[in-house]
């Protein structure tokens, strides 16, 4: 069987419906909601990849580049404002930030 | 000079109103009444001049309104009817002023005092100097405020801004009448001004006008509504219920105002329209018959009550009664005579009943009061006066003008003059009765006043007792002095053209020829009452109250004046009141505030809290939100390509 484009599309909005439903569906722990993030900048950069070799045109990989740097930052700033959030209110709970709630 | 008149009090208003505290209680004192006196002395000399001299003048001083054909001049019409009233209103005034200096000095805002009255006495000399009905109504409703003013004096009296109240609202019902009857003037006639106004009325005789469905003589209506405007100042019948509550005021004012000037401003009116209303037969004689009814109700009342002020109150009210029927049978100077004799008598009676006042140290109750007449002899003497002239006792003023307005209408011989005869013949007794009843319960019997009240009895000073003299001087000899000119032989050449009789209208000379018992009753009837006054209250004093309790409804019925307020307060004041508390909670309340500001506020926080629900702080709403909103777009935006 030849693996096409489909396949991956496949795959990829497999990863990012995984990541949504991660998001809304966990009630437990803030790191699930970033690793949840991080499973949908996977789906996309996946997508990024997929179309590039398809299309023969490198610049989506060069994007991909760019996104994975900057998630990674992102993931690291993440996590710090997580430890900091931690040591002010003692959880990460879910359920317990709501401190915008109106 | 005639400027002079009528400006003179209002410089002295406005120096003492203005000045108030700055210029100080002497000299507000001593100002207004100088510049009054100043005003009586020109006042006599222009009344001796346009009467005696016959020399009627008018004075335009200055445009008022010119829009249209609606034109309205400031002028001082100087004719007999005029001179009268200014020798009746300068002459009291100035005696009040100065009895006001006695009667006030110790109270805490005499400037205001003073000036309130000189103000009184301008607005009053500008109603009665106009000549077209817009002054007028200027002067009128100028009168009925500072009315409101000093009747509502003692501002610190919830009793005295009740009093006030009332007697300016019940004017306002009487001055809507006068209102729309100068409106309807000025609809008939296209002007407002008193000549005019003559010249066109016996060209109307007979017409109507279309009104809703009825076709109503326009003559009749006119003399009518303008009559409801001098039923409510004249406190006739009906609308009479503010003049004894009037009396909270100073007993100087009710002297002033609810006596000799203000109160009369009614009949003056009826005697200055007599050439409209001689050619209203049926207005004239609804004139007749509410002031008959109200000279007769008003006696009765008078009977009963214990307050020395409201009796004389409640006899004001009756004299009105008659100097108002006198001109419903066409006797205009019979009323204009009984208005100046009674100016003087009465307001006699009202100062020294305040000098009794000032003597009680402020007791107004006759039934508290008793055996003083050897404390205060003065007064007595000049009570004695005043009482005398109102009962119609021979050759003091009363007997005069009483007489002739019985005599003029017996002599009319209609149905309704004979209905205001006998009324004022009852009437005649009952004034005899409790005039008499008012001297023995003040100045007879044992003493009912505590023993430190009476310590303190004393006679007023000379400042009070002076202008009490110059009025019973008018008390005694304003009878005998001018009976000749006011309803005598030259009664049509003392007021010239100022009263138009109808060319049928003969009364004054048949008044001369009744018959003679007719002549005699009113005295007759005067002196039985005095009897009878003094075997009830000197002789057995027990039998005034024991006739009180055999006619116990009665009584009460009359006690309570007939039940008017109580009525009033029924019909209208109760209804007002609900209607206003209706509109205040349904109208005001409810919907304005209820759709508007208080609903508009309230309905923005709802919908702000419903909105504010929407904020959970959980960072995955938020995240769905966006979600949901990525997913409308990109909908939109491909279906929106697809279309």
């Amino acid at each position: 069987m030849e693996i096409g484009l489909g396949h991956y599309l496949t795959v990829a909005a497999v990863l990012f419906t995984l990541g949504v439903f991660g998001i809304f569906l966990n009630r437990k722990n803030v790191i699930i909601i970033l690793m949840s993030v991080e499973l949908l900048l996977l789906a996309v950069n996946l997508n990024l990849v997929a179309f590039s070799h398809f299309l023969g045109d490198m610049v989506g990989q060069v994007f991909t580049m760019l996104i994975l740097t900057v998630a990674a930052a992102e993931a690291a700033i993440g996590l710090a404002i997580l430890v900091v959030y931690f040591r002010n209110r003692g959880s990460i709970a879910v359920e317990d930030i709501n401190v915008m709630k109106g | 000079m005639e400027v002079a008149i009528v400006a003179l009090p209002l410089l002295g208003a406005l120096i003492a109103g203005f000045g108030n505290r700055r210029i100080g209680d002497l000299a507000a004192q001593w100002i207004t009444s100088g510049l009054l006196l100043l005003t009586c002395i020109f006042a006599w000399v222009v009344f001796c001049d346009v009467t005696f001299g016959n020399h009627p003048r008018t004075i335009q001083l200055f445009t008022w309104f010119d829009s249209g054909t609606f034109k309205a001049n400031w002028a001082l019409r100087m004719d007999q009817l005029t001179a009268v009233m200014l020798v009746v209103v300068t002459t009291v005034s100035a005696m009040v002023h100065v009895y006001s200096i006695g009667y006030m000095h110790h109270d805490k805002s005499v400037p205001r005092f003073m000036a309130y009255l000189s103000l009184f006495t301008f607005c009053m000399l500008m109603l009665v100097t106009a000549d077209n009905f817009m002054q007028m109504f200027f002067g009128w409703e100028g009168v009925g405020l500072s009315s409101y003013l000093l009747i509502g004096f003692w501002f610190d009296r919830p009793s005295a801004n009740a009093a006030a109240i009332k007697a300016f609202v019940v004017n306002r019902v009487g001055d809507f009448g006068f209102a729309l009857g100068i409106m309807g003037v000025f609809m008939v006639f296209g002007s407002v001004d008193f000549n005019t106004v003559f010249a066109a009325t016996p060209g109307q005789v007979g017409h109507s006008f279309h009104f809703l469905s009825w076709n109503v003589d326009i003559l009749t209506t006119l003399c009518l509504l303008l009559f409801i405007g001098a039923m409510g100042k004249s406190a006739q019948l009906g609308l009479h219920t503010w003049l004894p509550d009037a009396m909270e005021g100073p007993t100087p004012v009710s002297a002033l105002i609810h006596a000799a000037t203000m109160v009369t401003a009614g009949v003056f009116m009826v005697c200055r329209l007599s050439p409209m209303f001689e050619y209203a037969p049926i207005a004239r004689d609804i004139v007749a018959i509410v002031g008959a009814s109200t000279c007769f109700f008003a006696a009765t009342i008078g009977l009963t009550q214990f307050d020395i002020k409201r009796v004389i109150a409640y006899s004001t009210c009756s004299q009105l009664g008659y100097m108002f029927f006198a001109a419903g049978v066409g006797a205009y100077g019979a009323a204009m005579f009984h208005l100046f004799t009674h100016a003087f008598f009465k307001a006699l009676l009202f100062l020294g009943s305040g000098s009794v006042i000032h003597a009680m140290s402020g007791e107004q109750d006759m039934r508290k009061m008793g055996g003083i007449y050897k404390l205060i002899p003065i007064t007595y003497v000049l009570m004695w006066i005043g009482n005398l002239a109102l009962a119609g006792i021979p050759f003091f003023a009363g007997f005069y003008s009483k007489d002739s307005i019985l005599e003029s209408a017996f002599a009319s011989g209609s149905v309704v003059g004979h209905y205001a005869f006998w009324l004022g013949i009852a009437a005649a007794f009952m004034t005899a009765f409790y005039s008499w009843r008012l001297l023995f319960m003040t100045f007879h019997g044992k003493p009912r006043c505590d023993h430190e009240t009476l310590h303190h009895v004393h006679e007023s000073p000379w400042i009070m007792l002076v202008p009490l003299f110059v009025l019973a001087a008018g008390a005694i000899f304003a009878g005998w002095a001018f009976v000749h000119y006011f309803v005598g032989d030259q009664a049509h050449a003392f007021f010239g053209n100022a009263i138009v009789y109808a060319a049928d209208n003969d009364i004054l000379a048949r008044a001369e020829e009744v018959p003679e018992w007719v002549k005699l009753l009113p005295l007759v009837m005067g002196v039985l009452g005095i009897a009878l006054a003094y075997v009830a209250y000197i002789q057995k004093p027990g039998l005034a109250g024991s006739i009180a309790k055999a006619f116990g409804g009665i009584y009460t019925f009359v006690f309570r004046k007939w039940m008017f307020d109580e009525l009033y307060d029924r019909i209208f004041v109760r209804a007002s009141k609900a209607l206003g508390f209706g509109l205040w909670k349904g109208g005001d309340g409810a919907v304005i505030d209820g759709c508007g500001p208080d609903g508009i506020a309230s309905a923005t926080v709802a919908i702000a809290r419903r909105a504010s629900k929407l904020q959970t702080g959980y960072v995955y709403h938020y995240a769905f939100a966006m979600l949901i909103g990525v997913v409308l777009l990109v909908s939109w935006y491909l279906i929106g390509a697809k279309l």
